[in-house]
């Protein structure tokens, strides 16, 4: 642990409470903050992140609203475009897909279009992912990141850690522009160290959570776990990976990505989202076009399977990434029989 | 002829014929430079919807808010957006409002009040609820309309915004421009929705359905609308009857209707000579009048294409300012 993440004072936070707190900072600071979103007051959200904030702040900056996506995304605009700061929580990441419209052809595009006479500082909440967050099937569990990733106006911010969780939220609700925050639920729980005093990580920024000279991981959100949890198993057979977590989906890190595969020659991308369209295809693109000549084997990645996301454990299971498979890709990379 | 009495004094009567003179001779203007290909994309004219915007926009203030769509010259020329700005959007100019990067459909004017048009033809009403719950929340008294035409009653987020704001009580006036047609179509053959009193007040709230061609009945109509948003009383639904004199946009060939329908529209429904007719029969203005605000109107327009004429294109170098704040 890094002394960034014990400050003066540290204390163990979950995730989930990161999250809560970073609201909470923001909307004392300023009370143009505003949460937003289907059950978000008294009862704390989807999965209670913003518990206890309905009480302190009342409807004034929390406020239960009916269940209208898109409705919601563009109220959030308006009242972005006129002074206030909304933070939207989507109670699943995939009933965003109602809200695309409002996301992506307008507050994406109202900076640009309006040739920035305005700007729309939103934060788009939105619960993400499967694992340890089980069965719970098709419309519960996906991860979508690569939708918004790819819209320009739009910043998509991804966070692993509490640390991370709290720092890059309290920027993002600062941010000008609209910003997608994904928070993956089977995180809520996972504990780390978090300081007392106000701090922001800045977005755009990835991280090294893990030092190494023979290949890189890329991995963000629920799949930084696993790809820590494969490098401690490669460590033991004598791989020493870097492991890095991009943290900001968009705009990419690229001086910190590029800078690790020009010293450790191989590559390895993660990501927990289906195979086809996804972010580690940005990734191996950028990486093939800026460190080609550095590269000692192909670009690899290990991703979610190209299905909905089934039911039953047994089928479940078979479609998520996991360690083991991350461990073989490294070893093949390194050509490590 | 409009028989409505009004409040309004002779000199704003005036100043409301001569802005929807601008507005009609801005399209007029438009849809010239158009033809000569001067102007490119689409361009959606509001000929012979002048009235609404004009009647509404005497209750606003510069600082409300209004939500426009890809038919939004009028909303924004009404709103006093500057027709020099306006037409240099239109021509892609970096002295327009938006820079050039909007264009016609996605034009705003936020210096006076314009939150954009959505030509996504629902997308700006939640704007406009958002504003009006932002306005509420910040404890200010400015007011948001959200124009939309017949064609919006087809998305299901027009609902969710009704819903939305009726529940929250927001001051937002909701105003539909049923010009007939949504690109085609005529209205009944996609709008189930006919009684407006009755559906208005399902969502709980007031709505009223009248004739858009008399601005002095648009002016009358908006006045209880504009004074509960403006007293926190909640939404209203506006819904007027008007005609869209040109095609969907210009160039359009408007096989679904008849050249007869239309001129008979154009004789019968023209805005402009519906207001003139009630200001010569008041006195309020005699024919030589009558021609000095049209030559002032005409000039105001002229003078505005020759700005956007003289005014640079954008640096190409700049394409990517302002993706991000």
């Amino acid at each position: 642990m890094s002394t960034r993440e014990q400050g003066t004072s540290p204390r163990k936070l979950s995730y989930l409470l990161a999250i809560r707190e970073a609201m909470q900072e923001e909307m004392r600071r300023d009370k143009n903050v505003i949460l937003l979103g289907e059950d978000v007051a008294r009862h704390g959200g989807g999965f209670g992140v913003s518990k206890e904030l309905w009480e302190e702040f009342g409807d004034a900056q929390v406020r239960n609203t009916p269940i209208s996506e898109n409705c919601l995304a563009g109220m959030a605009l308006g009242a972005a475009m006129t002074g206030c700061r909304p933070i939207l929580e989507f109670m699943f990441m995939d009933f965003s897909a109602l809200a695309i419209d409002q996301i992506c052809n307008e507050a994406a595009k109202v900076s640009y279009m309006y040739g920035g006479q305005t700007n729309a500082p939103i934060v788009f909440r939105c619960p993400q992912g499967g694992l340890s967050y089980k069965s719970a099937g098709a419309h519960h569990s996906q991860s979508l990141e690569a939708w918004y990733a790819h819209i320009p106006g739009l910043k998509v911010v991804f966070p692993a850690t509490p640390y991370d969780a709290k720092g890059l939220l309290k920027a993002a609700i600062r941010d000008p522009n609209p910003v997608v925050y994904i928070e993956h639920k089977a995180l809520y729980s996972t504990e780390g160290l978090v300081p007392e005093e106000e701090y922001l990580i800045p977005i755009g920024k990835a991280d090294i959570k893990r030092s190494g000279n023979q290949a890189t991981i890329i991995a963000a959100g629920y799949m930084l776990q696993y790809a820590l949890e494969a490098a401690q198993n490669l460590a033991i057979e004598g791989i020493e990976v870097e492991v890095i977590d991009p943290r900001t989906l968009n705009p990419m890190d690229e001086d910190c990505i590029f800078t690790s595969i020009r010293k450790t020659h191989r590559v390895v991308l993660v990501q927990e989202a289906c195979r086809s369209g996804g972010v580690a295809a940005e990734w191996g693109m950028r990486i093939n076009e800026a460190c080609f000549d550095w590269l000692d084997a192909p670009i690899t990645r290990v991703a979610g399977a190209d299905v909905p996301i089934p039911y039953a454990q047994s089928l479940e299971n078979k479609v998520w990434p996991n360690p083991t498979q991350i461990v073989d890709v490294v070893k093949n990379a390194c050509y490590f029989k | 002829m409009s028989k409505i009495e009004t409040d309004l004094s002779p000199e704003i009567q005036l100043e409301m014929l001569k802005t929807m003179l601008k507005i009609r001779y801005f399209e007029m203007t438009a849809g010239s430079l158009y033809k000569r290909g001067l102007l490119k994309g689409g361009v959606h004219a509001c000929i012979g919807q002048e009235a609404i915007p004009v009647g509404i926009s005497a209750h606003l203030r510069t600082d409300d808010y209004i939500t426009s769509t890809h038919r939004g010259h009028g909303h924004h020329i009404a709103k006093g957006a500057d027709v020099k700005r306006l037409m240099a959007e239109l021509m892609g100019k970096e002295t327009g409002y938006c820079k050039g990067r909007g264009g016609s459909m996605h034009v705003a004017a936020f210096e006076v009040g314009s939150l954009g048009a959505f030509p996504i033809v629902a997308a700006g009403v939640p704007c406009a609820v958002g504003a009006a719950f932002s306005m509420m929340h910040q404890g200010k008294d400015q007011v948001a309309v959200a124009y939309f035409g017949d064609g919006a009653l087809g998305q299901g987020t027009i609902y969710e915004a009704f819903n939305l704001a009726s529940v929250l009580k927001l001051p937002v006036v909701f105003v539909c421009e049923n010009n007939c047609f949504a690109v085609s179509t005529r209205t009944e053959a996609t709008v189930a929705l006919k009684d407006i009193p009755s559906f208005a007040a399902s969502f709980g709230f007031t709505g009223v359905r009248e004739n858009g061609q008399d601005v002095l009945n648009v002016y009358k109509t908006a006045r209880a609308a504009i004074t509960r948003a403006r007293e926190n009383q909640g939404p209203t639904l506006l819904y007027f009857d008007t005609y869209r004199f040109e095609g969907h946009y210009f160039g359009e060939p408007e096989i679904y209707r008849t050249r007869e329908e239309v001129q008979k529209s154009r004789d019968e429904l023209d805005p402009i000579d519906i207001f003139s007719a009630y200001l010569l029969d008041a006195g309020m203005m005699n024919k030589q009048s009558r021609d000095e605000i049209e030559i002032s109107a005409r000039a105001e327009i002229e003078e505005a294409i020759e700005f956007a004429k003289q005014s640079p294109d954008p640096n190409p170098e700049e394409f990517a300012k302002y993706v991000y704040a």
